[in-house]
């Protein structure tokens, strides 16, 4: 039995237009802001293309494998800069992946709680350094320490053709692998740290009952659970590093050449726009370097989709063994 | 095996196997930690050579002149910490307000729907765009054409931003209890009125921190002000709409002087770093710690 409540017209809110409408205006306001945000990201895409379009009509793909860049002679091609760009993005993840992997490890399980306040913050610290202080710093005092450095890298694994003869100023593949290196780790450490937590306790507990060790914890149950997760924090970390501009520009030296050898100097595509775009020659030159941002805005939307699927994978996984 | 061999008192150390299981371990946990330590130590000596080679550049005239006109020593940085204000205040200006109510759309309106899981991925593909790739952008939008200007850079930030603050925002406003909503209704109060009313001031702090947060990033950002605002005229100047020149800023000023061989701009550089380098990480770390103290009070 229901009881049918009657409102009087005093009772009413009065100003129930206004509400009415303040309701669709407010959800309106947001969607368009939604919306807004989603026109901006395909204005990008849109505008690269349109900006590219001289370059793909004269050199279609074969600007992708074609090693001269001549702004004079009118000549561009894109091999020398996506090499060095994989040369130092692979260098850089190479050596990032297991030392973030591992501060990921210390700060969620192996050190005391009172460290991990302190540690946790400081190395999201070191990602908030801007890259343009990185690359200063990079240049002016890691450049000429790690020049000091190569002759006896070259001495020891000279055999590896990937440690030629060094050079003499320093700025080098080498110097830009680094300083990526140190910018991918922080990112890695708190994707990692975050992914570690969420194991759960009694697995854990459960392989120490059995009298596993610290490091067989690791290797049999944190590893295996979260790997996933940490192949996406890897390439969240690989596409940070390869679009990095400005430090890479300032420590690589700016080569037109593709070298096999690590300490010779080369470029990216991000640091090659980065540099070169300011003072662009020709039409052809624009749009060679817009061609070389949809390379990278094609890579980046990629690594990230990947990064994304397999993250909510993972999750979803999570949430069903739950 | 009989029972008389057990020695109780005897010392209960690991033998064979085990001996090796654990020295393993051990290694694999100093390796971790030394990981750590060495994250640690890159960053004090990066923060170090910055305050070493910076922080004798310091002085109120070095905060407050012009740069000289030609090589040399002395001078300072005003123009550049004006600009970078004035672009970073409204490329602020502008991703704040999209960047909240973004948040609000997909906690208020739009929660677990299709669509908000659209946009969630399409916020954090913006987050994954190289900060290049956006300058290049707006500068086919708003540069060619019509020549560099303060607002261009700020737009690129903005796009920058505001992935950052929508996230931050959006994760505040989940954590906004439920009840609150839930009384707000059970009052009769329309909808509009409890998420200005209610939900939105109970986050607020949490939009500021994230706000913050997005700020410091956006003042470290060199590529889209290197590309669009680059072209500029000696003296402090703040008129972000004038096209065809830009406004100096911290940032580009170092990426300059770090490509030239001057040693008296690289002084300056260092200096500028300096003073960069202390906003950003003093505006990071309040801002993380007013972010801890508001989700403990929304939480608890």
């Amino acid at each position: 039995m229901s009881v049918a409540v009657r409102t009087t017209r005093a009772s009413r809110p009065r100003n129930r237009r206004a509400d009415r409408w303040g309701d669709v205006l407010i959800r309106a306001i947001c969607g368009l802001a939604c919306l807004i945000a989603l026109a901006a990201l395909a204005a990008i895409a849109y505008k690269l293309i349109t900006g590219a379009h001289l370059a793909f009509s004269k050199f279609g793909l074969g600007f992708l494998d074609s090693s001269t860049w001549k702004p004079n002679f009118q000549q561009f091609g894109a091999l020398p800069f996506i090499y060095g760009t994989a040369m130092t993005s692979g260098v850089a993840l190479l050596l990032a992946l297991p030392i973030g992997v591992a501060i990921g490890l210390y700060l969620s399980l192996l050190a005391p709680q009172r460290l991990r306040g302190v540690i946790g913050p400081l190395v999201e610290m070191l990602a908030a350094i801007p890259s343009v202080i990185l690359g200063l710093w990079g240049i002016l005092i890691l450049a000429p320490f790690i020049r000091d450095r190569e002759p006896g890298l070259h001495n020891v694994l000279g055999f590896i053709p990937l440690f030629g003869r060094p050079q003499t100023v320093g700025a080098s593949v080498f110097t830009a692998a680094l300083i990526l290196t140190i910018m991918v780790i922080p990112i890695i450490a708190s994707i990692s740290r975050d992914l570690f937590l969420t194991v759960p306790r009694e697995l854990q507990d459960g392989a120490i009952a059995l009298g596993a060790t610290q490091w067989e914890v690791v290797r049999g149950v944190i590893l295996p659970t979260t790997a996933s997760g940490v192949v996406s924090a890897g390439l969240l970390g690989l596409g940070r590093a390869l679009g990095e501009a400005i430090a890479v520009a300032q420590v690589i030296g700016g080569g037109n050449l593709a070298h096999t050898s690590l300490f010779e100097t080369g470029d990216t595509m991000a640091s090659r726009i980065a540099v070169q775009f300011p003072g662009a020659l020709n039409e052809l030159h624009f749009a060679s370097l817009y061609y070389l941002a949809v390379i990278l805005l094609v890579i980046g939307l990629v690594f990230n989709l990947l990064a994304q699927l397999i993250s909510r994978r993972f999750s979803v996984e999570r949430a069903v063994s739950r | 095996m009989s029972v008389a061999e057990f020695d109780p008192t005897a010392p209960l150390t690991p033998t064979g196997n085990l001996r090796r299981r654990l020295i393993v371990s051990r290694i694999a946990v100093t390796g971790a930690t030394g990981a750590a330590l060495a994250a640690v130590g890159v960053l004090g000596i990066v923060v170090y050579a910055v305050v070493k080679r910076g922080a004798s550049q310091l002085s109120i005239d070095f905060l407050t002149k012009n740069p000289p006109q030609f090589p040399g020593p002395g001078g300072g940085i005003a123009p550049a910490i004006v600009g970078t204000a004035v672009i970073v205040g409204l490329a602020t200006a502008i991703a704040m307000p999209l960047g909240v109510l973004i948040a609000l759309y997909l906690t208020e309106f739009a929660r677990g729907s299709k669509f908000a899981a659209l946009m969630r991925t399409v916020l954090d593909l913006m987050n994954g765009l190289p900060s290049i790739v956006i300058a290049v952008f707006v500068f086919g939008l708003l540069v060619v054409g019509h020549g560099q200007s303060g607002f261009a850079a700020a737009v690129a930030l903005a796009i920058i931003e505001v992935p950052l603050i929508a996230r931050s925002s959006q994760e505040v406003l989940l954590l906004v209890p439920g009840h609150l909503r839930e009384a707000a209704d059970a009052l009769g109060v329309q909808r509009w009125r409890s998420v200005l009313g209610v939900i939105l001031p109970s986050a607020m702090g949490g939009i500021v921190t994230g706000t913050l947060l997005a700020v410091a990033r956006a003042a470290g950002e060199t590529a889209p002000v290197i590309l669009l605002c680059s072209l500029i005229r000696p003296g402090v100047h703040v008129n972000a709409f004038s096209v065809g020149t830009g406004l100096d800023t911290i940032t580009g000023g170092i990426f300059i002087a770090s490509e030239q061989a001057d040693p008296y701009s690289q002084a300056r550089a260092w200096g500028a770093a300096f003073v960069l380098l202390a906003f950003i990480l003093f505006t990071s770390l309040s801002a993380r710690a007013l972010l801890n103290r508001n989700r403990r009070r929304l939480s608890g």
